[in-house]
């Protein structure tokens, strides 16, 4: 499965991920290789097989609706690398 | 003096704590020097080393009321990705710089609550992704083992080369890691140390940095099968706060030493786990340790696993898939790195910050993990793992009617050199053994049962049942006993 440069940039764009033009090429050719190899998952035989999204069979446990936590502004800021008025700061995005 | 008290194990220490031959603060002391001796083996990134001592003499006031727990004084090392309160916690990654939580993971909760003592965080690959520990932005963990006669560097394993090294090397007494296809299990066996991954959902997750949710877990290492018992119990049990916690009752796994008789237990070899081209000296150990658990009255199914070969195409979708969910929150926004351009926007903070930011392996999981989450490509590739995941869980259910636990080598082969060249698939084939039990959430340890040629650690795997970690444990440490490995310390 050999990736376009289209199709790396493309999922770099996804990913929120800058990559320069020997960049797209490099891990281009990389994750055609570990996609290639992953091909092999075509040969087996999955008809009626049901997705396994967690191992375990416990269901989702519910909690009561209620507030249990809160008032940590503080400790929720204290890693911000940029914060003022108690909120992220971040570059412009409304224009 | 100082020298010996890092030779003990977790029993021993406790044993010789309760007697009054040593303090917990003369544990940790020793514990520090120890580290200070061994900087080059890089296995700890942050030193903790002042509240080590201020809680060791807490413990050691402690234990003159009367109150000892479990893990009571004993210096331990915790993988970077626990966050641990107001000490740096950066799952090794750059993309996450200078962070410091204000709350404490559940598991590293509980280990210091049943009295043990954090000497500092070690070194791990970055985001927990890789098996040789040369992907940490602090720098590569060299295991403390080399080849006879070669001085060659060699890696530790990974993802939780540090924790595996540090207890190789006696800079602990036991460690914390995580295990996601086998980053608990692998560094273990390449370090000579007991690895133990328990069933998924023993532990809790909460305040785990994440990589994989469905497969990450936490994992101890120690210096015998007996520590890790005592070590899981410390930090196992159901969470209200990790909905993926099991609400199992945790059983007293360090009782179940006092009897190892496994007369007419069913040991399962399977056929798939014999690979082209496996190095005759695994193979050989791996027909040991079945004549071992034989001799002491157990017998030997063969069985077989037929999506064996599957197993890691599927973890390397699924776990990739994953990860860039779970990744997707690092974009310099809340905490750790953020890399703005003058003038810039707010998807120019993200893209630069994430470029920066991440390592080369952990941009290509989360570029693999995007294409195939992505439209068009989704059911060819997820959901198809997702159904191969089932088949490689049906496989375990299914050998599992037939037999109590399953015994196979950990890895395809010894501890190589650090820095050699390897191409990332090539890398990925050394969780060959570990991944599928991960995939089915079993509980997996692995025993240092033998040497290479070359006189480096080999490692043999136990598998169980879903919670049935005493069976593990049981089965493995017969193995030990046979086995009579001879660490470093």
């Amino acid at each position: 499965m050999s990736l376009t440069t289209a199709q790396v940039k493309k999922i770099a764009k996804l990913a929120r991920i800058r990559l320069s033009e020997e960049e797209v090429d490099h891990y281009g050719k990389e994750i055609s290789g570990i996609l290639d190899w992953i091909e092999m998952l075509q040969e087996v035989n999955t008809d009626k097989v049901p997705q396994m999204a967690s191992v375990s069979s416990i269901g989702l446990s519910l909690r009561t609706d209620e507030v249990t936590d809160g008032n940590v502004q503080a400790d929720i800021l204290k890693n911000a690398p940029k914060s003022a008025f108690g909120c992220f700061e971040v570059p412009k995005v409304v224009e | 003096m100082t020298n010996s008290l890092t030779k003990l194990t977790i029993s021993s220490a406790l044993d010789g704590l309760a007697k009054g031959e040593f303090t917990s603060r003369e544990l940790v002391e020793s514990h520090i020097s120890a580290i200070e001796k061994h900087r080059d083996l890089n296995a700890y990134i942050v030193d903790t080393f002042d509240s080590a001592l201020k809680a060791a003499n807490d413990s050691d006031s402690r234990r003159k009321s009367g109150k000892i727990g479990l893990m009571e004084g004993l210096p331990v090392g915790v993988k970077d990705l626990f966050c641990t309160k107001d000490v740096r916690s950066t799952s090794c990654s750059h993309i996450l710089d200078g962070f410091t939580p204000t709350y404490e993971s559940t598991v590293t909760s509980k280990l210091f609550s049943s009295g043990a003592i954090m000497l500092g965080k070690t070194n791990m690959d970055e985001f927990a992704m890789g098996s040789t520990n040369t992907t940490s932005h602090y720098g590569s963990v060299k295991n403390p083992w080399k080849r006879k006669g070669d001085a060659t560097e060699l890696v530790p394993g990974g993802s939780s080369g540090g924790s595996a090294a540090a207890v190789a090397a006696g800079l602990c007494l036991g460690a914390l890691g995580s295990d996601t296809g086998g980053s608990v299990r692998q560094p273990a066996a390449f370090c000579g140390v007991v690895g133990m991954k328990p069933t998924y959902g023993m532990c809790s997750r909460w305040g785990m940095i994440a990589f994989a949710s469905s497969l990450d877990q936490a994992g101890v290492f120690t210096r015998s099968v007996k520590d890790a018992a005592i070590m899981l119990e410390a930090i196992s049990g159901h969470d209200a706060k990790d909905s993926t916690s099991a609400p199992v009752e945790i059983p007293q796994f360090s009782k179940i030493f006092a009897d190892l008789n496994i007369k007419g237990l069913k040991v399962g070899i399977p056929k798939e786990y014999r690979q082209d081209g496996m190095p005759s000296e695994i193979d050989t150990l791996w027909k040991q340790g079945a004549e071992w658990l034989k001799d002491a009255g157990a017998k030997i199914v063969d069985i077989s696993l037929p999506h064996t070969k599957y197993a890691l195409p599927t973890y390397y979708i699924i776990a990739p898939a994953e990860a860039s969910a779970n990744l997707a929150r690092y974009d310099g926004v809340r905490y750790g790195l953020r890399v703005e351009e003058k003038g810039g926007s707010l998807d120019d903070m993200y893209e630069l910050t994430r470029s920066a930011g991440f390592g080369a392996e952990v941009k290509r999981r989360i570029m693999i993990g995007t294409y195939v989450l992505s439209a068009g490509y989704y059911d060819a590739y997820y959901k198809k793992a997702q159904r191969v995941r089932t088949l490689v869980s049906r496989d375990f259910a299914q050998s599992f009617e037939k037999v109590d636990v399953i015994l196979t080598p950990t890895t395809p082969s010894p501890a190589f050199a650090i820095g050699e060249k390897m191409d990332p698939v090539t890398m990925y084939l050394n969780d060959v053994f570990t991944v599928p039990a991960s995939l089915a959430g079993l509980p997996g340890i692995s025993v240092p049962a033998g040497f290479s040629a070359q006189g480096t650690p080999l490692g043999l795997q136990i598998i169980g049942k879903a919670f049935d970690e005493e069976t593990v444990f049981k089965t493995a440490a017969v193995v030990e006993r046979a086995a009579g490995f001879k660490g470093i310390v």
